[in-house]
C-alpha cells in the first residue's frame, strides 16, 4: 500500500469571510495535526465559513472521515459552516454512505460553495 | 466492466462499502432475535442525539511477533469469539468485508437481550470500521485496527459515538459508559490472549462535543431496547431458546 502524507494549505476567496483549506494526499487519523493547524490558521482571520477543497485528495480512510467529524464540531463551536468541494464521485458516495453530507454540504466549485456559505447566515 | 460515469475505484478505494440506503440482512439462525436491522438507515455522529465521545481502547500484544496485518486478519476471521460471553455477533459467513451487515444480540443482564446490528463500512488489511443503524444505543463509527509501537503490535478499538436518543443518553450517563468500557476491555483481553499476551488493555475517553443535538431527540422512536423489550414481553418463549454458537 502506497501512502502519501497529508498536505494542507490555507487560502482566501473572493469573500473575505470565507477561507479555503486545500487538502491533498492521504487523509487518515494521522492527518489530525496538519488539518487542525490549517483550521487554526483559517479561523484566525475570522469569517463565517470554511471550505475544504479535496481536488487533490489521493485517499481517505475511515480515520480520515472521523477526523472530519471532530473538525466539524470545532467549526460549529465557532458558529461557522463547513463545506466541501473537489470530491470525486467515489468520495461523494462515501460522504453519503456515512451521512456526513448532511452536515458538510458538497459543491461543484469554490464559487458555488462561497455563494452557498452565505445562504441562511442571517436566519 | 465499469459503467460510463461510474467512479473509478483503486485498490485502496475498494476498502469502502458501496452506497447503501437501507440495510438488508442475510440469513441468521432461527434462535436469534432478529429486530431493528432490516430496512434501517445507518447513523453516525451527525445523526445522533447525545454528547460526542471519542473512546480509545488499546492492548499491547507483548511477546507476539504478529504483524498488524496478521492481527487484523485474525480479528476479522474470529471476531465473534473475542466478545464477552452472553453477547452474540451473527456475521455473514463471507466474513467481515465492506458492505456486510451483522445482527447483534447483546446481553443487558437479567436475561434481557437487545437486538441491533452493524454494517461494515470500511475494511482493509490494517483496519475495519462498523457503522450503527437507527435504534442502536449509539450513532457511531467503531474502528478496529492494529499497528506497531516500539516494535510491539498494538490492537486498538476507536469509537466516535453519540447516544442515539435521550433515553440512551441517560443510560450512558448512569451505567452505559461503564458497561461499554467493560465490554471492549474484555474483548481486547480475549484478543490479547489469542496472541499469547497477558497485557491489560487500557481505555481513554474524551468528550469532543458537550452539546446535545435536540433536533435528533425523535430518534427515540427507533429505540432498539424499547422495541426488543416489547418483543420479548409479547414473545417470552424466545428467551428460552438456546442460542447458537456465534
Amino acid at each position: 500500500m502506497t501512502e502519501t502524507a497529508t498536505r494542507v494549505a490555507v487560502r482566501s476567496t473572493s469573500d473575505p469571510a470565507v477561507a479555503v483549506i486545500e487538502v491533498a494526499g492521504d487523509v487518515t487519523s494521522a492527518s489530525e495535526g496538519p488539518l487542525m493547524a490549517a483550521y487554526s490558521d483559517a479561523v484566525a482571520a475570522g469569517g463565517r465559513a470554511i471550505i475544504l477543497d479535496f481536488a487533490d485528495l489521493a485517499y481517505m480512510n475511515s480515520g480520515g472521515i472521523g477526523l472530519l467529524v471532530t473538525l466539524l464540531v470545532r467549526v460549529q463551536r465557532h458558529g461557522q459552516r463547513l463545506l466541501a468541494v473537489g470530491l470525486n464521485e467515489h468520495y461523494r458516495q462515501i460522504f453519503s454512505l456515512t451521512r456526513l453530507d448532511e452536515a458538510i454540504s458538497i459543491h461543484d466549485s469554490i464559487a458555488d460553495a462561497v455563494a452557498a456559505s452565505g445562504e441562511g447566515a442571517h436566519r | 466492466m465499469t459503467e460510463p460515469g461510474a467512479p473509478v475505484r483503486t485498490d485502496r478505494d475498494a476498502a469502502w462499502s458501496g452506497p447503501v440506503d437501507r440495510l438488508a440482512l442475510g440469513d441468521v439462525p432461527s434462535t436469534a432475535i432478529n429486530l431493528n436491522v432490516e430496512g434501517r438507515r445507518l447513523v453516525g455522529p451527525v445523526q445522533g442525539f447525545g454528547r460526542l465521545w471519542q473512546k480509545r481502547y488499546r492492548v499491547r500484544l507483548d511477546g507476539s511477533t504478529a504483524t498488524p496485518v496478521e492481527v487484523v486478519a485474525a480479528w476479522k476471521r474470529e471476531f465473534a469469539s473475542f466478545w464477552p460471553s452472553g453477547n452474540r455477533f451473527y456475521g455473514p459467513i463471507t466474513g467481515i468485508a465492506p458492505g456486510e451487515v451483522a445482527l447483534l444480540n447483546l446481553s443487558l443482564g437479567a436475561r434481557q437481550t437487545l437486538s441491533t446490528g452493524v454494517m461494515v463500512i470500511f475494511a482493509d488489511d490494517e483496519a475495519f470500521t462498523f457503522m450503527t443503524p437507527e435504534g442502536h444505543m449509539f450513532a457511531a463509527w467503531i474502528t478496529f485496527s492494529s499497528f506497531l509501537e516500539d516494535g510491539v503490535p498494538i490492537a486498538q478499538i476507536e469509537i466516535l459515538l453519540r447516544a442515539n436518543d435521550p433515553l440512551f443518553e441517560v443510560s450512558l450517563w448512569l451505567f452505559g459508559h461503564r458497561q461499554e468500557n467493560a465490554f471492549w476491555l474484555a474483548t481486547l483481553t480475549n484478543l490479547g490472549r489469542r496472541f499469547g499476551s497477558p497485557a491489560v488493555p487500557t481505555v481513554s475517553q474524551v468528550c469532543v462535543d458537550r452539546r446535545r443535538q435536540w433536533r435528533n431527540a425523535r430518534n427515540i422512536r427507533h429505540n432498539a431496547a424499547i422495541r426488543t423489550g416489547i418483543y420479548t414481553a409479547t414473545h417470552p418463549w424466545v428467551l428460552l431458546r438456546r442460542p447458537d454458537s456465534a
